[in-house]
């Protein structure tokens, strides 16, 4: 097995035995898969999420890419994150693409109807990758025709910032996000944007304990795409999409997504379909602590 | 391995529900409330079927830190202690929509409203624990 495959399904045996740790917490997650919304971790708590996207690919392989995140809740006002990414091209090969580090701060101190949240990115990513996290500069279908042993030579180390902006109100809520990029090369800074709207099913919680409860599914829809970059900007060359998205946040603490995603014009991949499932466990920060001694 | 084993035992480990006093126990936001805030009823408050909901979400997403019984514990102050009990329902869902993210509560405005009424509906139906009952460090 190749060095980097096997260091995935490491990560992956890591994350199915977080997952099944016991002292799981309720998750009440937005449905999104792009967009982030304005709320962050919860403090000392891990969630693990695991990640899928098959795509098709015109005049090329379709693909399924897939990816970890392990999710701290480091404070009340700051989560960070590490994600391991790969895929799988058919008729060619399985690569490891990107490993990132991301870091969420919220600035404020109490609600507001705007709440901002400032995020920062750094990747190692190398030109195979194809999860489609973020859409950003001239990013178009054609980039992923080149087989896996030809991309993964590109090796680009990113810098990447998001002003996240989300409203809650009746019910809704409304999330918008302004994707920074640079490339620490020396390429010009590159734009991009998420922006999704979703609603649970019920605003009020059963009186008895549901798996089923409408209150338990949110849906909504996102819609994501590039914005070129400082000598181009616009939506000249770009791809965009929009995407149902659903969620089901069970009582047994797991949480699964679901959207079949749409591209809206010729540079976009016609169709994919994502899913990921993610677990969250509480109190992971002082499980650690007592391993090591401290007092939790 | 010898890692994952022992976070397996340090997660099992029981945990205390003694009511406790220390640094965490500081509701001096509570005083925070604006008048606006204070004073909104709690449309649920006749609703007997809230309190029952209010538990389920309360163990869901609040017992990590306040206990399972709301006495507290060394993350969260005691949901019994007489300064929530004896503030207005308007105070407290002011409080769990806004957080207080310095002191390590988490904004709570992700629950719909109407799920945060029924918290707080939940949170009044506990039974008050006295000052004295409460440890001090």
């Amino acid at each position: 097995m190749p060095r980097f495959p096997r260091l995935f399904a490491s990560a992956l045996f890591l994350a199915l035995f977080f997952a099944f740790l016991p002292r799981t917490a309720l998750s009440q997650e937005n449905p999104y898969i792009v967009t982030y919304d304005q709320f962050l971790e919860e403090p000392r708590n891990l969630e693990v999420e695991y990640f899928s996207t098959y795509g098709t690919q015109r005049g090329g392989n379709d693909f399924h890419a897939y990816w970890l995140e392990f999710e701290y809740g480091a404070t009340a006002w700051w989560t960070t994150e590490i994600y391991l990414d790969a895929q799988t091209t058919f008729h060619d090969s399985t690569v490891f693409t990107v490993v990132r580090w991301e870091n969420r701060f919220r600035p404020l101190k109490r609600e507001h109807f705007i709440n901002p949240v400032l995020y920062v990115e750094y990747e190692h990513v190398n030109g195979a990758d194809k999860i489609l996290k973020e859409i950003e500069g001239h990013d178009v279908e054609s980039d992923f025709l080149p087989l896996n042993a030809e991309a993964r030579k590109e090796i680009k180390n990113e810098l990447e910032l998001k002003l996240i902006l989300g409203s809650n109100f009746k019910g809704w809520n409304v999330s918008e996000n302004f994707l920074f990029v640079k490339n620490l090369t020396g390429e010009p800074w590159e734009f991009g944007y998420a922006a999704g709207v979703s609603r649970p099913l019920a605003l009020k919680a059963a009186a008895k304990r549901c798996t089923l409860c409408p209150q338990n599914f949110v849906a909504g829809v996102e819609m994501y795409g590039g914005l070129g970059n400082t000598s181009s900007f616009g939506l000249n060359e770009t791809s965009q999409y929009l995407a149902p998205v659903v969620v089901w946040n069970m009582p047994s603490g797991w949480t699964l997504r679901a959207s079949p995603t749409f591209g809206l014009n010729g540079n976009s991949h016609q169709f994919m379909i994502r899913w990921g499932i993610a677990r969250e466990i509480s109190g992971f920060g002082d499980m650690v602590k007592k391993v090591f001694g401290g007092h939790a | 391995m010898i890692l994952l084993v022992s976070l397996c035992f340090a997660q099992n480990q029981p945990k205390t529900e003694k009511p406790a006093r220390n640094s965490s126990q500081d509701y001096s936001e509570l005083t925070r409330a604006p008048e606006k805030a204070r004073v909104r009823p709690n449309p649920f408050e006749n609703d007997p079927n809230a309190v029952i909901a209010g538990q389920f979400l309360f163990e869901g997403h609040c017992a990590e830190c306040h206990g399972t019984s709301g006495v507290g514990g060394k993350k969260g102050p005691s949901l019994r202690a007489p300064e929530v009990q004896d503030a207005t329902p308007g105070t407290l869902f002011w409080l769990l929509t806004g957080g207080v993210a310095r002191k390590g509560m988490p904004v709570w405005s992700k629950l719909p409203e109407a799920q945060r009424w029924q918290l707080v509906r939940y949170l009044k139906s506990l039974r008050p624990t006295n000052d004295s009952n409460i440890e001090r460090p």
